[in-house]
């Protein structure tokens, strides 16, 4: 009798979603699918909005990345009224956006992946969690991780308002300047946050790469597939989390194409699957050519791995290092191992901090002059940057009143729906054998779609937006198991 | 030492901006886990719904519920927690007045769906493929949780105790539920059912800007893009429209601090029964052209007419709790 596993709610991601797997009469894995159980429309009752409101909706899709949503979306209000930012506002806005990359990337890696690895995916349930992994690296530790990424909020609760939900850029820059008091405090933080991200990469390196267990699990093939990146670079080809042009390479390293983000509709299309309510987008060029990687198939990834595959390196000195020593210790230009995206996000975090320093100590971000009054008629506009999960693209058209009649969202979490579902289905296989699963394994198995940082709240933008996870078992179509975790 | 409390944090529709404002307490979270197990937050740890099957009637203490419901699995969660639960608060805009997704409910199922998956620029879907709930496959079936035609708040669905309005709540109003939850832990002591824990008046009442304030008419709508905005004048005295006379106070004044107006995400204030038409009503007379003694009803209506978009200004966090939703759903 063929069996079916469901984990659900799945945990530790930002959204819901659950996993079924399908065995064989054996007990061995046929077939799996990663679904994503909800939407809330965000495209539809966005229209008929003033565009300039849009900047304060759009960060609603999420409470992790709300910062990703408030750039992607001023930029492209900037656009539908074709205008330039002064270069006062752009810093500005730079420097709030570092900040933010900072706070997500640090809250996944120590609240939600770290404890795979301490106290590790073989300890109780129970002790899985941020708690469970402070127990191991000492209170003091924990209140660090918890003061530093509090500081990431903080800079960016200065600049905007409010970290979750900011409120203060508009189309043509923001609704106010920093003051000098305030630049004073974010530059004695930023000093902090760039010694802190130093000690991550270390951390990282002692607990994780320095186990023959994890290492071994980082360079096995159970998390390996071999597919397109994508990443927005400036115009060196270095990492830019807020501007420039958008590069595929393909899974042998090679550029396959770089665009202007306003081009990505020749670029990318969206699949839809009855199964689940999150769509899958794909390279046109190459087409859609089922769940599978390879050259032939138009799947391609983003997030951190994705970003590091896709540049030519860091334009800071002390990320461009750790950058450099992550390829020599895989010894090859391209990493397909998707545990990797853990180590390229403590790398990114790295920059992102060096940018906070250098934003924070230049005097001219106090400069009051960080807005100007659009002049022309609103049209359409799309406003592109690197969110911490991925390349996000914002797309609107206006009336003449500059009322919303048209907008279009592809969040990084979509552009790995595929990644995921293959990822979970690799891991699967390989993990399961003759029916025998425990807690340990389809822990091993969550890991796999854990290290894309999913945020499904983001990917239900459309839908009704959930993703705990849920893994249920299948043999001959009844369901044999659900896991419980106890 | 006493038994620590057992606490749930469930999300339903919502963007994780709730749980991530608990997060964001910071070393205060130690404050909640010293007094409090938890024992159920997906976003942060890993028991699974099977868990919760588990416990006892009213084992657990305190449910926070944060999010709108929208699906047939939000809606089975909130009742599931409601079951086991003593006390249900509903915790963020969402779960207590609809919130932002709420803004959906002009629209139904097939609105949303349709935009979604086919009329977006970049779907490419020209065999009409949505999601369904039940899905065969050779392997199995499989199955997601049903789409309603409206999202609701928390309390249409489950029996609340209290609520936790903004979006996100803030610090101050959560360390404030924390006070509350440890005086349950301590001694047994709850408020009055039904608290609305935030501030009672109107947010202006705690508005540094309230004092260049004058009663004077509005002359003309400004929107927010169109001017340099004056960082210490009331907003309605620069033709910018602004909730804050019909939004409860307790946030802090964020939004008003980084020099933008308010949007109402704290829902109406005390003794105000709908904040978009106490909103349309006020402004309704208070929008005009200026003139003394008698306005003739076209010349009046101009000014207020500049309004654009009054269901996303008015009931931007609220529409699924307004009066005229019923209209709404009665197919207008």
């Amino acid at each position: 009798m063929s069996k079916k596993i469901t984990i659900s709610p799945i945990t530790r991601l930002e959204g819901h979603g659950k996993i079924d797997i399908m065995l064989d009469d054996d007990g061995n894995v046929t077939d799996s699918y990663f679904q994503v159980v909800e939407l809330r429309g965000f495209e539809k009752f966005c229209q008929g909005r003033p565009v300039e409101e849009l900047p304060r909706i759009m960060p609603k899709i999420c409470g992790v990345c709300p910062g990703a949503h408030h750039m992607a979306s001023s930029k492209a209000c900037d656009a539908v009224y074709n205008i330039e930012i002064p270069k006062a506002a752009e810093n500005l806005r730079r420097l709030f956006y570092n900040a933010h990359m900072s706070h997500s990337h640090l809250l996944h890696f120590f609240a939600l992946a770290a404890p795979d690895f301490v106290p590790g995916f073989d300890a109780e349930p129970g002790k899985r969690n941020i708690l469970g992994l402070i127990e191991v690296l000492g209170l003091d530790t924990g209140k660090q991780v918890m003061k530093i990424r509090g500081y990431a909020q903080k800079i960016q609760s200065i600049i905007a308002g409010h970290a979750i939900h900011p409120v203060s850029s508009i189309p043509g820059g923001l609704s106010k300047p920093i003051t000098k008091d305030q630049r004073d405090e974010i530059k004695k933080m930023s000093l902090e946050m760039r010694e802190f991200a130093g000690v991550s990469i270390q951390l990282f390196k002692d607990l994780i790469l320095a186990n023959d267990k994890y290492k071994d699990m980082i360079l096995s093939d159970t998390y390996i597939h071999k597919t397109y990146y994508m990443g927005m670079v400036d115009d060196n080809g270095k990492i830019d989390f807020y501007d420039g042009d958008i590069r595929v390479v393909d899974p042998m390293g090679e550029e396959f194409v770089e665009f202007k983000p306003e081009n990505y509709l020749d670029h990318i299309a969206e699949r839809v699957e009855p199964w689940t309510y999150l769509k899958f987008p794909y390279l046109k060029n190459v087409g859609w050519k089922g769940r599978v990687d390879g050259k032939e198939s138009g799947i391609y990834r983003v997030n951190s791995l994705a970003r590091l595959n896709a540049s030519t390196g860091m334009s800071t000195a002390l990320a461009q290092e750790a950058y450099e020593e992550f390829y020599s210790f895989f010894n090859t230009t391209i990493v397909h191992n998707t545990l990797a995206f853990h180590w390229a996000r403590l790398i990114e975090n790295l920059y992102a901090c060096e940018e906070i320093v250098r934003l924070s100590h230049d005097d001219d971000i106090i400069n009051p002059d960080v807005r100007v009054i659009p002049t022309e008629t609103p049209g359409e506009g799309i406003g592109v940057v690197e969110a911490p999960r991925g390349t996000l693209y914002h797309h609107y058209k206006t009336d003449a009143n500059g009322i919303v009649t048209d907008v279009n969202l592809i969040v990084a979490t979509a552009q790995n729906n595929a990644g995921m579902d293959m990822s979970v289905r690799r891991a699967a296989k390989n993990l399961i054998k003759n029916g025998a699963s425990d807690d340990a394994i389809l822990d091993q198995i969550e890991m796999a779609f854990r290290a894309y940082d999913p945020c499904l709240a983001c990917a239900t933008h459309a839908m009704p937006g959930k993703m705990p996870m849920e893994v249920s078992i299948l043999q001959n179509g009844q369901k044999i198991r659900s896991m419980k975790r106890k | 030492m006493k038994n620590k409390i057992k606490i749930a944090i469930n999300w339903a529709g919502a963007c994780g901006g709730c749980d991530v404002a608990i997060l964001d307490l910071e070393e205060k979270v130690f404050d909640i886990t010293s007094i409090a197990d938890i024992v159920y937050w997906p976003v942060a740890m890993d028991f699974k719904r099977k868990d919760l099957f588990d416990y006892d009637d009213k084992s657990i203490d305190i449910t926070l519920f944060n999010g709108m419901i929208r699906t047939s699995e939000h809606k089975e969660d909130a009742q599931l927690l409601r079951k086991k639960s003593k006390v249900m608060i509903a915790f963020g805009s969402c779960a207590c007045f609809g919130g932002i997704p709420g803004m959906a409910n002009f629209t139904d199922k097939k609105g949303v769906f349709d935009c979604s998956y086919k009329d977006t620029a970049s779907s490419f879907n020209p065999d009409n493929i949505f999601p369904e709930i039940n899905v065969k496959k050779k392997s199995g079936t499989l199955t997601l949780p049903s789409f309603q035609n409206h999202v609701n708040t928390l309390d249409q669905v489950v029996d609340v105790d209290y609520f936790v309005p903004g979006c996100p709540p803030t610090y101050d109003i959560i360390l404030k539920a924390v006070t509350i939850i440890a005086g349950y832990a301590d001694n047994g002591d709850l408020p009055k059912k039904g608290t609305i824990i935030a501030g009672k008046n109107a947010l202006c009442s705690e508005c540094r800007r309230n004092n260049s304030m004058t009663s004077k008419v509005i002359e003309k709508i400004v929107r927010p893009h169109e001017k340099m905005i004056d960082p210490d004048i009331c907003f309605l005295e620069q033709g910018i429209i602004c909730m804050g006379p019909f939004t409860r106070s307790g946030c802090g004044s964020t939004c008003i601090d980084a020099n933008m107006p308010c949007r109402g995400c704290f829902g109406p204030a005390e003794n105000q029964y709908d904040q978009g038409t106490e909103a349309m009503s006020t402004f309704g007379s208070a929008v005009t052209t200026g003139q003394d003694d008698y306005i003739v009803r076209g010349e009046m209506l101009r000014p207020v007419n500049s309004i654009k978009d009054p269901l996303g200004t008015f009931y931007r966090f609220s529409l699924p709790n307004a009066i005229i939703n019923k209209n709404m759903k009665d197919g207008k």
